[in-house]
């Protein structure tokens, strides 16, 4: 029998269609991969019943010969989306129990297009954390360890979704990026990851963590199967009053278009002080391999980059902190009774929302406080709207930009925890496209001398997702990776 | 007129302005798709979105927006092309999202001007200083479990108006009128029902009172009144209540009141200390609200006639009073009757008739315009037969009354009961001789000097004639005999 866990998507589809394969078969191999894996906590819920059924069904319909672009194909779903009928947290105990009665537009259209439901992945949160290490259900464990046998975080929020992927026990995840949530664990995790333009992908039935940052996007092991998810995934939503109505360009044709002819940006404020040589020596040889492939580099400038993770750290907690009005324990969720209604609200939510949440509520509260939403809020806007002209300008000259996707490599679980405020600095590279609504992927690019995997971050102009994976297959394609992480199903 | 308010210390103004929440009619909720019917079982028109589940987001409806748009152009409105919605902060249990999405720095109507009518007859104009769109809350209901609240979230998301006014109005009766008139317009646009029983209107009041000439003084808002009695007494009350705290050498507390419905007093709700502090910001779920040019002119093609127009019309072009005037535009269906009825005769006549005589019988019947048995052609039937001669005006209200009972038309029952009156003047004149004849020595006083005996005359007359006589014949050619 050959090595199910081994196939791509692309792969997969094939064989699903050839007959070869059934997706019982495949999905029966995903669920005890996550079985077996279980200790990487990737799973706070491990769909089965509903996997094996979903699966059966899209045998049916292979069978019937009416396939749709991810039949049969079982795939992870990060806890901030709603699924019908599934239990649906945001990893968060104010959400414990919680069973939606109805489905995320993104989740489901990759039903609509045959995929399988495997479960509900950890996450940090309400998507609060660059760790995965907020999470109700507990911390995540990359798949990837330095040799010495520490537990190194995934990365997050979105770590198992990032995590599962790379340990083969999903072969595709969704997730959501509102910081870089999506390209971070992708990056410490060694796949693809990407944050697909603002209003791309809908947001209606994910969990809001920050409305005018949130987007979903697809996790991958490689380039050609992130674009077929996200083709999958992507629609016009009117239910979305955020949502695009431009139409996804061919992404699955563009993998493998090459860059010839593309001018590729690269931003001087990207290099940091302190950022590790191994992030530096990458990102170097990332634009040689683009060069070799014919891409011309551009040296450009985005003045206002340093401005940015501040004025990340001002919008989204002051979004977040509205967004999580709504639980109070009045109408679902976790309750804790008390006389009086101020009471059991008080009562309720300091015992249902962690640390992290807490904290970026007070953030939020604070900053749109009156007296405070001019000197805060709305300067941080006004950056906001001043990192878009960057952009805006830089692409009036490149047609794609590559920078480093994180500043290290993942860190061992527990390590920054006590200190909020480094842990805010992993997000450094990834919350301005969060920022300016731009699509950004992390492509995995080599590794650092510990052998622990990094990823190169590459930015387009909004809505156009084609030159990035244009530019990402080319890195996959130079870089060659073979090393497999040491705690992957069936081992490496 | 002086609408100053005597005090012990001397003459206070009093100055107002109203906050008036005014249901939009619209057949789904602002921002979900939830139906808006009053009536309904508790918690039967809630949608996901109302109930404010994880991950749902609010759609704009654009019919609430056309119905905003079409109340700011009935407001002689500054309509903005671009607004914004905002959300507003706060905790409560029948405000499921935890925020209450609303417009605060740009709303959709800007500065208007609103008519109003005075009872004696002058106007005057209170200017509008905005008009935004926002959701309504859900209902709490306390009384319903020893421990407990219940909470029905059916009016949660229904889109509401606010409608601020400028701090124009100098009195109650004012403010009276400022709501009687904001509601008639409203009904004429069909944008609200004006049903202040059901709660589609409701009134914040600020009042605040100053020596004529003043700076403003400090003003209290007395929230959530739900009739124009309430206004009034609320006003009333206030404006007693601040005027007594001053010239006792207190001062007022900016804050916000409860008006008690039970004794007509007001309370302090929560004072300035204890406001909350709403948190506004731009709603990150929501685009800006854009509307083109085009569309508010096609809007404004579509507008009913509205009652201040119909009113100079009426005054002007057919004569009637101010009061007249005020009474019959109040309502586009009184209006449209009145329309109707006097097409093509004496407007004045058929005012009146309607005012007076229509008005006053619905009201004794308890019935309103639209189940009147008389139809504005059998009204105006009727003033016909009066303006021809067929019937007297004592007459006519005999056909009148029975009109209201039967329902049939005024020439039926003049026909039936033989009412037409007597024109003929050699008729009239053998009932005179008969009179004159019956009574020679009055004739003899009167001839003698005592004019008042003509009206003995007419009467005799008039009585004989069992009523149908046409009594300014009778007049003059009585006199004729008499004088001859």
């Amino acid at each position: 029998m050959q090595d199910l866990l081994a196939l791509s998507a692309v792969e997969a589809r094939a064989a699903l269609d050839a007959k070869d394969i059934s997706s019982v078969e495949l999905t029966s191999a995903y669920i005890q991969a996550a079985e077996d894996t279980a200790g990487l906590n990737n799973y706070v819920l491990l769909a089965a019943d509903k996997a094996l059924d979903m699966a059966s069904d899209a045998d049916k319909r292979i069978a019937a010969g009416k396939t749709g672009v991810l039949e049969g194909l079982p795939i992870g779903v990060k806890d901030m989306f709603c699924t019908k009928g599934v239990t649906s947290t945001a990893c968060s105990k104010i959400l414990d129990g919680f069973v939606p009665v109805y489905e995320s537009t993104v989740t489901a259209n990759m039903w609509t297009q045959g995929g399988v439901m495997l479960g509900k992945l950890n996450c940090d949160e309400f998507a609060m954390g660059s760790a995965n290490e907020t999470s109700y259900a507990g911390p995540v464990v990359n798949p990837w360890d330095a040799g010495d046998g520490v537990d190194l975080v995934p990365g997050g929020s979105s770590g198992g979704s990032a995590s599962s992927v790379a340990a083969r026990s999903a072969l595709l995840s969704v997730g959501t990026d509102t910081g870089g949530s999506i390209r971070q664990p992708a990056s410490f995790c060694g796949i693809v990851g990407l944050k697909p333009t603002y209003g791309r992908c809908s947001r209606w039935g994910i969990v809001a963590f920050a409305s005018s940052l949130d987007q979903a996007g697809p996790f991958s092991r490689d380039v050609a199967d992130n674009a077929l998810l996200l083709s999958a995934m992507a629609s016009h939503d009117a239910k979305d009053s955020t949502s695009a109505e431009t139409p996804l360009q061919d992404v699955v044709a563009a993998v493998g278009e090459g860059v010839k002819g593309m001018k590729i940006g690269i931003p001087r404020e990207y290099r940091m002080d302190g950022m590790d040589e191994d992030v530096e020596k990458l990102w170097q040889q990332g634009q040689a391999w683009l060069k070799d492939a014919g891409a011309e580099l551009v040296d450009i400038s985005l003045p206002h980059t340093k401005y940015a993770l501040p004025a990340y750290y001002i919008i989204a907690p002051a979004e977040a902190s509205s967004n999580l009005a709504r639980y109070d324990g009045v109408r679902y969720g976790n309750r804790i009774e008390a006389e009086a209604l101020d009471d059991m609200y008080g009562l309720t939510r300091a015992e249902g929302f962690g640390d992290e949440v807490q904290r970026r509520i007070m953030i939020g509260t604070y900053v749109l406080s009156a007296g405070y939403y001019d000197a805060y809020y709305l300067k941080a806007q006004r950056v906001r709207r001043l990192i878009k002209n960057d952009f805006d300008d830089a692409f009036t000259s490149v047609d794609a930009i590559l920078t480093p996707a994180t500043p290290s490599a993942a860190f061992p679980v527990g390590r920054k925890v006590d200190d909020p405020v480094i842990n805010y600095l992993n997000d450094v590279f990834t919350v301005p496209a969060n920022l300016a609504g731009l699509p950004g992927m992390s492509v995995p690019a080599g590794f650092n001398q510990a052998g622990l995997p990094l990823g190169l971050q590459v930015l387009a102009k909004p809505f156009d997702e084609a030159a990035i994976y244009k530019v990402a297959k080319v890195i996959e394609d130079s870089a060659a990776i073979s090393t497999r992480p040491q705690r992957m199903a069936g081992g490496a | 007129m002086s609408d100053l308010v005597a005090g012990r210390t001397g003459d206070w103004e009093v100055v107002i302005g109203l906050e008036v929440h005014a249901q939009v009619s619209s057949s789904a909720k602002l921002f979900s798709g939830a139906p808006t019917k009053f009536g309904a079982e508790p918690n039967q028109n809630v949608s996901l979105v109302d109930a404010a589940m994880p991950g749902m987001l609010p759609v704009i409806n654009s019919e609430c927006v056309y119905q905003a748009v079409r109340t700011g152009l009935g407001l002689k409105a500054e309509i903005n092309l671009f607004s914004v919605f905002d959300r507003k902060n706060y905790f409560y249990a029948d405000l499921p999202q935890g925020y209450q999405i609303s417009q605060f720095k740009q709303p959709i109507v800007g500065e208007g001007i609103l008519r109003i009518d005075l009872a004696d007859g002058s106007s005057k104009d209170i200017g509008i200083e905005r008009l935004h769109l926002e959701q309504d809350a859900g209902k709490s209901m306390h009384d319903q479990h020893p421990s407990k609240s219940y909470i029905d979230l059916n009016r949660t998301g229904v889109a509401l108006m606010e409608i601020v006014s400028r701090p124009d109005i100098r009195s109650a009766t004012q403010a009276a009128a400022y709501v009687r008139k904001l509601r008639s317009i409203l009904r004429y646009l069909g944008t609200c029902d004006g049903n202040m029983e059901e709660g589609s209107m409701r009134a914040d009041v600020n009042v605040s009172v100053r020596r004529p000439g003043d700076e403003l003084g400090t003003r209290t808002e007395t929230k959530n009144l739900n009739s124009l009695r309430f206004i009034q007494q609320a006003i009333d009350y206030e404006v007693a209540r601040q005027i007594e705290v001053i010239e006792d050498g207190g001062t007022i507390d900016q804050e916000t009141r409860l008006f008690d419905t039970n004794t007509g007093m007001t309370r302090t709700m929560r004072s300035k200390e204890d406001a909350h502090d709403y948190r506004y910001f731009p709603d990150p779920d929501l685009l800006p609200l854009e509307i083109t040019q085009s569309d508010v002119d096609k809007l404004a093609a579509g507008l009913p006639e509205l009652p201040d127009s119909i009113k100079d019309r009426l005054m002007n072009d057919y004569g009637l009073s101010a009061y007249d005037a005020a009474v019959i535009t109040e309502e586009r269906e009184t209006a449209a009757f009145y329309e109707a009825a006097s097409k093509g005769r004496d407007r004045k006549l058929v005012a009146n008739w309607m005012t007076v005589e229509l008005f006053g019988a619905l009201n004794k019947a308890g019935l309103d315009l639209a189940r009147s048995p008389v139809s504005p052609d059998a009204l105006g039937g009727l003033v016909d037969m009066i303006s021809d001669g067929t019937i007297s005006g004592r007459i006519a209200k005999d056909v009148f009354a029975d009109m209201m009972l039967s329902g049939k038309q005024a020439t039926d029952i003049v026909e039936e009961k033989g009412l037409k009156q007597l024109s003929d003047s050699g008729a009239i004149e053998t009932l005179i001789d008969d009179v004159m004849a019956a009574n020679e020595d009055k004739v003899a006083e009167y001839r003698g000097g005592k004019d008042k005996l003509f009206g003995f005359f007419v009467g005799q007359v008039m009585k004989q004639s069992g009523g149908q006589a046409n009594p300014g014949m009778v007049n003059q050619l009585l006199r004729t005999k008499l004088d001859g």
